[in-house]
């Protein structure tokens, strides 16, 4: 007779939910950083300014936020330069944005390569974090060439705080805040896709909500009744710290971003157990 | 006792038909209810067998269903079965993609599946980006793609367009590649599904004969599906027989083809509708063995008939109903018909007998069409498709190489028509 133990792997119909098979996502290592590199040399094969065209978004909307927000709605920016003030919050917010609605949309994206050949379905959402994480360092570099542009050039009063020493943090935290969400996202729009409608919508909304338009004191200022709304959201004191730690100015509290670390946490830990139960099954409904 | 390689236990696999929607949360809702409360579930209790050509009552199909198997190590195993047998569900499950309803299989040893070839490639990267894209995707490690590279390279015959975005290949250079990458990994157990049915004549017998290398040389459990008796025969030394969902058979693979054609109660019978402004219509056009029952694939060498039942709506004189037989690109191989009669109204049948002509394997059409003296009645270009399929062991050689795009030899069959 063939002993039980001498099989070494099981396929059963019910798993158990806090089986993350993290080991065999290590085993699949390899996988992350070519997709990453996928990702990124596919993102400008047959162009001619390649990686530049990450610059061009973020550029932009910094020219259209100045003009519009800055001085048409004339919304203070804490003393800061408007172009350094709006682009600090908007590539912050980018790398949030695009991890959240990337990562909710991977089951459909990628239901062809789940649907024939098995690897650890987690590596999915984390090749995008990751490949999304070029694109904000690219990105970041823009930054402080604007930040040195305006430091040496136009002499600008702002000054760099021993905040930005919290860069990782913030950096880890956006990616996992972004990687939850889209994970909880992704995993509710397998069978209903409702959902998916909400995202792009929801994302756009959601900046409102939080301070990249407008520092967190201006809310307090003219809504203070209502500013816990953004205080609450989970994101704003991340691009505070932000902008506290590069700019100076900002309302930076170790517990606020305590509070945003634990938000991040508990909707990274829901969202992996979610998309692992999902993940079994989903090829059937989407 | 031998090794066993996967052992397949109670294995079942429901799936819901129909439209996902606002429709399906009620019952989703229900499900849930049911489960915390420790109950059955009671989607599953009313689920039907998997059978495509009937219209069922409930939305819930078994596509797999209480599936108990063992398979040894080192065997070639063939997963013969028709259309919706479940092949492809059960290997589906095997490779991890979905998970099974009910059961379990428990194995040992690394599972390379192979459910489509080139999963994962992008058409932008060069081919040797896909080779260790596609590699880390079925499961090897770069280093391991690495050691490998130079035999992928030779396998597929690709080297001078190694560093070329892979969406220039002509397509038989990329499913070769993909095709090697899946080839040399290193699995116990290798899961194919029917991925040779694409590639060259040469390549597919490439294909074969490393499979065979993996299976017989080097000892690994092989599993195959494949609509092809003649690769699967050649390759196989194991088959397990589907049917609607349950296995019907595990045996050595000769048993497995026999029983398989034997199995054979799918028809090629479609009753069409007619139409007030014609004086003639068909009604119903069926392939039949001598024994007058409906089938959809016939032995080679094995007499068949076509049954065409039509009916008149006003007498007509000089009435001709004439079959037209086609290969599968649609061009004509033989054409037959009854003498000229003079009916009356009423529905008629007709029957032509396949007696000289022996029809090589392969797809073929039927053509119908009733007409009266020049004019045509009704004409219906692709009545039925039916398929004529390798046989038992007599068959000669030269039937099972003649293609049927060579063409047929044109002659009358025996006709003979019959009021109803």
């Amino acid at each position: 007779m063939v002993n039980k133990e001498e099989y070494n792997w099981t396929i059963e119909a019910k798993a158990s939910l806090f089986d993350l098979k993290l080991n065999e996502l290590w085993a699949y290592r390899d996988l992350l950083w070519l997709l990453v590199r996928r990702d990124f040399v596919s993102f400008y094969k047959q162009t001619i300014l390649g990686p530049l065209w990450f610059f061009i978004q973020p550029l932009f909307t910094t020219i259209i936020f100045t003009f519009i927000f800055g001085n048409l709605a004339g919304i203070s920016t804490d003393g800061l330069p408007k172009p350094l003030f709006y682009m600090a919050g908007i590539t912050a917010w980018n790398y949030f944005a695009d991890c959240l609605t990337k990562t909710s949309t991977v089951f459909k994206d990628n239901a062809n390569i789940f649907g024939k050949v098995y690897f650890p379905r987690l590596i999915m959402p984390l090749s995008i974090v990751v490949s999304n994480l070029v694109r904000f360092g690219v990105q970041m570099l823009l930054f402080i060439f604007m930040m040195a542009y305006y430091y040496f050039v136009v002499d600008a009063h702002f000054a760099v705080t021993w905040a930005i020493g919290l860069f990782p943090v913030i950096v880890i935290l956006m990616a996992l805040l972004g990687l939850g969400t889209g994970m909880i996202i992704s995993a509710m729009t397998t069978k209903y896709r409702d959902l998916a409608f909400l995202v792009t919508f929801g994302v756009q909304l959601l900046m409102y909500a939080t301070t990249v338009i407008y520092p967190l004191s201006e809310a307090f200022n003219k809504y203070p009744a209502y500013a816990w709304i953004i205080e609450y959201n989970p994101m704003t004191p991340i691009i505070e710290t932000f902008r506290y730690g590069f700019l100076g100015e900002g309302s930076f509290s170790w517990g606020s971003l305590g509070y945003a670390t634990g938000v991040t946490l508990v909707l990274l830990i829901f969202g992996i157990v979610i998309f692992n139960k999902v993940e079994r099954n989903f090829v059937d409904t989407v | 006792m031998a090794n066993i390689a996967i052992k397949v236990e109670n294995l079942s696999k429901a799936y819901q038909l129909g439209q996902i929607g606002t429709g399906t949360i009620s019952r989703d809702l229900e499900r849930w209810y049911a489960r915390i409360r420790g109950k059955e579930d009671p989607f599953l209790r009313i689920g039907e067998t998997n059978d495509r050509s009937v219209r069922g009552t409930s939305d819930v199909v078994w596509s797999l269903k209480d599936i108990n198997f063992e398979i040894e190590q080192g065997d070639a195993v063939g997963i013969i079965g028709r259309n919706g047998a479940g092949k492809s569900t059960l290997l589906k499950i095997l490779s991890k993609v979905t998970a099974p309803t009910t059961g379990k299989i428990s194995g040992k040893g690394r599972i390379a599946s192979l459910l489509e070839v080139g999963t994962g490639f992008h058409p932008e990267l060069s081919g040797r980006e896909n080779i260790f894209l596609n590699g880390a995707i079925l499961g090897m490690r770069k280093k391991e793609i690495q050691r490998k590279l130079e035999e992928i390279v030779d396998f597929a015959g690709i080297e001078r367009y190694l560093d070329t975005p892979v969406k220039r290949y002509s397509s038989g250079m990329y499913v070769r590649l993909a095709f090697a990458v899946a080839a040399h990994l290193e699995s116990e157990i290798l899961i194919v599904d029917e991925v040779l049915a694409v590639g060259d004549a040469e390549f597919q017998k490439k294909c074969l004969g490393k499979m065979g290398e993996v299976s017989k040389g080097e000892g690994r459990t092989v599993l195959f599906v494949s609509h092809n008796m003649e690769s699967i025969k050649k390759l196989c030394n194991k088959g397990l027989l589907l049917n609607k969902g349950q296995l019907i058979k595990n045996d050595s693979i000769n048993y497995i083809i026999e029983e398989y054609i034997n199995l054979s109660t799918n028809t090629a019978s479609i009753r069409f509708a007619k139409s007030e402004n014609r004086e003639a219509n068909i009604l119903k056009v069926e392939l039949r063995n001598l024994d007058d029952e409906a089938k959809s694939e016939i032995s080679v060498y094995q007499k068949w008939k076509i049954y065409v039942q039509f009916e008149l709506t006003t007498a007509i004189e000089d009435f001709v109903c004439a079959i037209g037989v086609s290969n599968m690109l649609g061009a004509p191989l033989k054409t037959t018909w009854h003498e000229p009669l003079n009916l009356q109204v009423g529905t008629y049948a007709a029957e032509f007998i396949e007696d000289k002509t022996t029809f090589a394997i392969g797809l073929y059409g039927i053509a119908v069409g009733l007409s009266q003296k020049n004019t045509t009645l009704h004409y219906i270009e692709s009545a039925i498709n039916f398929e004529i399929v390798y046989g038992n062991e007599k068959v000669n050689n030269n039937v099972l190489r003649f293609t049927t795009d060579t063409g047929a030899i044109l002659d009358q069959m025996i006709s003979s028509v019959y009021k109803l």
